[in-house]
């Protein structure tokens, strides 16, 4: 091991999977060897039992795709809010100066404390769950947006004047083209973390959804149950991570040439 | 015939937190003829870069005007095509999408921006590279781009700040070649910034030599070296002479640089 040296895709892989053997291999070893206690911590078979369970016999399937659903629709409120404006920030300095000393402020509210005052707003519906994930998303995806746009070399939109391109063709032709990689980047991220908004806010009023199961599960002491969703939730933001990565390499090949 | 009249042009930059405001380019007076190859010779620092991008229209002079072709220019625009010292290719556009940028923007069509941009594409010596994205090719193979997508756009004059400043001396004397050549079958009007005083002298129809900060314009040299002109050039009693001269008139000037 030397520092900044490459390895080979095979070992990257093999290192990778090694640490996922090795985390359960020590979970089973606490469980199973009895170290700790089976009402704190259910053991991995435990847990595999009582999540197909979940899957089969209580229509698991649809908590994840209603949960799903409510992250997906947040987060894409939020984005097409979020990246125009953004865009319009970074670009124009008198827009960044209005908006953005009260957005710096707004970044830091909690979404989860919000959820009672939406609850109140908007009762215990769909809006209400998808106005956390948005107020969650809305202020990180402007501020990144906006310092991103706001850094494109000078030396570009320069060139691009000399070519006769406006100022709309500036933006439209050099900061959203320059800058499309490094936001979808951005929206991969918070992407991330609006889905610990939506557990929050399935945790409270809610009927249906991953974060009402784990909720439920907690009532009757059922570590397997809550130890299954949170993987869950653990996997798709594996595959929706790795399908984000992809798509956008082939929306931006010159990133990677 | 004058192509571009500077008149009394300065540049003085605020002082940076307090400190005394900097004169860049004290006011100076120049004409450039249609067809002019005019080299900018001088230390760096000495107000080069600021003279080239007020002609550009890229920064705004305290005192005096540009006009070009008989209208003051006030900001920048397609009719003056520029070539950085930094890569300027856009990363995101293929080579061919680069040197079409400007003519997109004209809003020409389709099949004439294609024959166009093939055009410029053979001038510069890039066919099969076409389809590549600027990271894919060298610096040098970067900057005839950039010279192709300036001249794509038919500008009235082409500006040069230091286009060859970071390429290594075998590439540099290829491009040097390669702009002369286009120069001599198109006679463009171009202004050509650079330190390289055997660069100024082989490219150039006229050098000018800049005095140390505060810039302004100390000597104006006609190099009447026949063209077209030939890399053997480089080692003519005439060439060492203007060499010679300009080495004489540009020592001065880098020891009072170096001195600040
Ligand atoms: N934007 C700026 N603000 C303040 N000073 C500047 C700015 N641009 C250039 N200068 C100063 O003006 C002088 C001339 O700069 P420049 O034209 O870039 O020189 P050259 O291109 O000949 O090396 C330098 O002393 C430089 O520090
Ligand atoms: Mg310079």
């Amino acid at each position: 091991m030397r520092p900044l040296e490459p390895i080979s895709a095979g070992r990257r892989l093999a290192l990778g999977i090694l640490f996922f053997v090795l985390f359960f291999a020590a979970w089973a070893l606490a469980t199973l060897g009895g170290f700790v206690p089976k009402i704190f911590l259910a053991d991995p078979l435990t847990m595999v039992r009582d999540g197909a369970r979940l899957l089969t016999d209580f229509g698991f399937a649809a908590d994840i795709l209603i949960t799903i659903w409510r992250v997906v629709g947040g987060f894409v409120l939020a984005a097409l809010v979020a990246v125009p404006l953004g865009i319009l920030m970074g670009a124009y300095k008198p827009i960044e100066a209005f908006f953005e000393p009260f957005i710096s402020f707004a970044r830091y509210l909690p979404a989860s404390a919000f959820v009672p005052l939406l609850i109140l707003w908007a009762g215990l519906g769909e809006t209400q769950k998808l106005l956390v994930i948005f107020i969650g998303s809305v202020f990180q995806i402007v501020l990144m947006v906006a310092v991103n746009v706001g850094q494109t070399r000078r030396d570009l939109v320069e060139a691009a004047y000399t070519l006769g391109a406006g100022d709309y063709g500036i933006v439209r032709r050099v900061l959203i083209p320059m800058n499309a990689p490094e936001i979808a980047e951005i929206l991969r991220l918070v992407l991330g973390w609006a889905w610990t908004y939506v557990i929050v806010a399935e945790l409270i009023g809610s009927s249906a959804g991953i974060g009402h199961m784990i909720i439920d599960s907690q009532a009757l002491m059922a570590t397997g149950q809550i130890i299954f969703g949170i993987l869950v939730i653990g996997l798709i933001g594996l595959v929706s991570d790795y399908l984000f990565k992809r798509l956008n390499q082939t929306l931006f090949p010159w990133r990677l040439a | 015939m004058s192509k571009l009249v500077i008149e009394g042009l300065g540049r003085v930059f605020p002082g940076v937190r307090g400190g005394a405001p900097v004169t860049a380019l004290q006011p100076t007076d120049l004409v450039v003829a249609d067809n002019e190859f005019v080299t900018i010779l001088g230390p760096s620092g000495c107000g080069k870069s600021t003279l080239l991008r007020i002609v550009a229209g890229l920064d705004r002079p305290s005192s005096g005007r540009v006009v070009l072709d008989g209208r003051e220019i006030s900001g920048p625009g397609p009719d003056r095509g520029m070539v950085f010292q930094s890569y300027t290719l856009f990363p995101w556009l293929t080579i061919a999408e680069n040197i079409a940028f400007g003519l997109l923007e004209k809003g020409l069509g389709a099949a004439e921006t294609r024959a166009i941009v093939a055009a410029y594409v053979d001038k510069v010596g890039l066919r099969g590279f076409e389809n590549h994205w600027p990271k894919q090719l060298s610096g040098g193979m970067q900057q005839r781009t950039a010279i192709a997508r300036a001249l794509a756009n038919d500008p009235a004059i082409l500006l040069l700040d230091e286009p060859f400043g970071a390429l290594d001396n075998q590439t540099r004397a290829l491009m040097q070649e390669l702009l002369l050549g286009i120069w001599e079958r198109e006679r463009k009007t171009v202004l050509f910034v650079t330190h390289d005083i055997e660069e100024a002298i082989f490219v150039g129809s006229r050098c000018l030599v800049m005095s140390a900060r505060p810039g302004r314009v100390k000597a104006d040299i006609p190099i009447p070296l026949p063209h077209p002109r030939h890399y053997t050039m480089k080692t003519s009693p005439d060439f060492s002479a203007l060499k010679a001269r300009l080495t004489e008139e540009i020592r001065a000037e880098a020891v009072l640089a170096a001195a600040h």
